[in-house]
């Protein structure tokens, strides 16, 4: 399926969504889907660096944070819609990327993952210290009721429900276009062996830089309209521990070499977290997240797209493919640091 | 006619210890060269140095004429210099067919300034695949294959990158001695397409059959050049590999 073709699709689905919320007259369904839509988006961008490429990132959080403030800090200076707030954040934190990207891209394994957890606690004490953001305080922003569109008046929670679905539509369609293309070619190949990579002319230092700029922005841009949603920010909640927890558990649950992996584990995962906030308590969350992790770790390790394929694999090769898993393993372990 | 390789007085040390100490080396267009050594004389680090994958704090390597000082290994390989691992290191992920079509998509996608159709670059694969004998296992993992067919794989990567120059680290360790004669003669093959080719092995009835010039290294430095008849007569040669 062509690109084009992958994105009125899902614009499609995405519409009976939002019809079906619409027809439910329940405005908690605009409020908990907008959380999941936000980690659909989320799990897609962390994929194109952690998954695509496999450079673990534990500082979602920053860029998801980065395209909040950025939202704060022009919600000050220079009120925009927020369609347009999203764009920015996603520039931001882009940008953001990128430098990360350059700074740190020559570290390998936990060494990359560590700057990228140093980079959140840089930003966050930033942020803390800034106080026309609000600093620890916090910042507040009172977002209309209503958005008026042509005279209708819409219910500003079911706006913001629909442009985190068009966003999410974006992503996915963006992570497909990637994995088919050229450029995620080169990316499976920096995740399979980086040297061999280069030997095949592969520039990898660039496509790293390419997937920790897309990644970095569309993390942003999942932050981006988030003050509106939550109307009160602090760096806190903006910095929150389950936003880097979560955009890993949601593409390692789903599987991390599809776009669909990220989709599958951020609907199950955020339902369910949804789910367990309203029926036990909002503090069970992570321990859902970790029990989860740890079992798909155990019994499924390349997640629920892995189990699947492997479920289908096995009435073919079952037997070949046990004594080749046994026998070979052609790549050797590569050094932590280069 | 410049040679197609010159390196010229290339150095390299890591820490204290001299890896490549001033190493001088021509090749010419169409050539089969041998490069032995014992182990540790450099022969890795040299080939490292001449593909990019380390840089050489001494001395140049050109290639065609020109300084690939400062390049980095994917530039390399877009002018034309190709290498195979010692281990070989396919893309695990990626099917027989995918891992050939990596280099058609980077390398020589980049020098005829067009992309393959998709169709091209299948016709292709297949094409590299069965150049080695792989042709049925195109489209399963690597991780299926033999050792000797991993090999192969290796040289046909290689190859994918249509490059002018070949270098084989190691390609036959480890294989049988049927599978070694099925290595060089795949690699003479390759030269007879006009590839020059630079082999690295330790496997001396290999090096004997397929070298035209034989090149030896030892504790970073070149001992001999020359004739492979000669050189393996030469005293400095058999100090190296025997002792005193």
């Amino acid at each position: 399926m062509k690109s084009p073709v992958f994105f009125i699709v899902c614009l499609a689905v995405a519409a009976v969504v939002f019809v079906f919320g619409l027809v439910l007259k329940n405005d908690y369904f605009f409020f908990a889907g907008y959380t999941v839509l936000q980690y659909v988006v989320l799990a897609t961008g962390w994929n194109i660096l952690g998954g695509y490429t496999g450079y673990v990132n534990f500082g979602s959080a920053a860029f998801f944070a980065l395209g909040a403030y950025a939202t704060v800090v022009l919600h000050k200076v220079l009120p925009l819609p927020v369609p347009l707030l999203m764009l920015v954040g996603g520039v931001v934190a882009g940008l953001v990327g990128l430098g990360m990207g350059y700074l740190t891209l020559r570290l390998r394994g936990a060494f990359f993952a560590i700057a990228t957890l140093a980079l959140a606690i840089v930003l966050q004490t930033l942020v803390v210290n800034w106080d026309f953001v609000g600093g620890s305080r916090g910042a507040y922003i009172i977002r209309p009721n209503t958005l008026d569109v042509a005279g209708l008046q819409i219910p500003y929670i079911e706006y913001l429900f629909g442009l985190m679905l068009v966003m999410a539509v974006v992503a996915l369609t963006v992570a497909r276009g990637i994995e088919h293309s050229r450029l995620g070619f080169g990316f499976a190949t920096i995740r399979d062996d980086e040297q061999a990579a280069e030997a095949c002319g592969v520039p990898t230092l660039r496509l790293k830089l390419y997937a920790t700029t897309i990644s970095g922005a569309l993390m942003g841009m999942a932050g981006a309209p988030f003050p509106y949603y939550i109307g009160y920010l602090q760096p806190s909640s903006a910095f929150g521990l389950e936003y880097a927890v979560n955009s890993i558990a949601m593409p390692m649950i789903g599987g991390t070499t599809s776009w669909a992996g990220p989709l599958i584990g951020a609907v199950l995962l955020g339902s369910l977290q949804q789910i367990a906030t309203v029926t036990i308590s909002s503090a069970v969350n992570l321990l859902i997240v970790g029990l989860l992790l740890t079992g798909f770790v155990i019994i499924a390790p390349n997640g629920i797209l892995g189990l699947v394929e492997k479920l289908r694999g096995r009435s073919g090769g079952s037997v070949r493919r046990a004594i080749a898993d046994n026998t070979a393993d052609p790549a050797p372990t590569q050094g932590a640091a280069r | 006619m410049t040679a197609l390789l010159e390196v010229e007085g290339v150095g390299k040390r890591f820490g204290g210890f001299v890896a490549l100490d001033g190493v001088n080396l021509t090749v010419a267009r169409g050539e089969r060269i041998g490069l032995i050594g014992p182990n540790g004389s450099g022969k890795s680090t040299l080939v490292n140095c001449i593909c990019g994958t380390l840089h050489n704090e001494t001395g140049t390597v050109r290639f065609e004429g020109k300084s690939l000082n400062g390049l980095a290994s994917h530039q390399r390989t877009h002018r034309g210099i190709a290498r195979s691992f010692q281990l070989p290191r396919p893309f695990v992920t990626m099917s027989v067919a995918d891992n050939l079509r990596v280099p058609l998509l980077y390398a020589v996608h980049n020098r005829r300034g067009r992309h393959l159709t998709i169709a091209e670059a299948d016709a292709r694969c297949l094409e590299l695949a069965q150049s080695v004998g792989l042709g049925a296992k195109a489209n399963q993992s690597p991780k299926d294959l033999t050792q000797i067919e991993m090999r192969k794989l290796e040289l046909a990567r290689a190859m994918a990158a249509e490059p002018q120059l070949l270098i084989a680290d190691e390609s036959m360790a480890g294989l049988s001695d049927s599978e070694v004669g099925e290595i060089v003669e795949l690699l003479i093959r390759l030269n007879e397409s006009g590839i020059t080719i630079i082999m690295i092995e330790h496997i001396m009835r290999a090096v004997m059959s397929f070298s035209q010039r034989l090149v030896v290294l030892d504790s970073g430095k070149k001992i001999a050049d020359g004739k492979p008849e000669e050189v393996i007569r030469n005293p400095e040669v058999e100090r190296a590999y025997l002792g005193q």
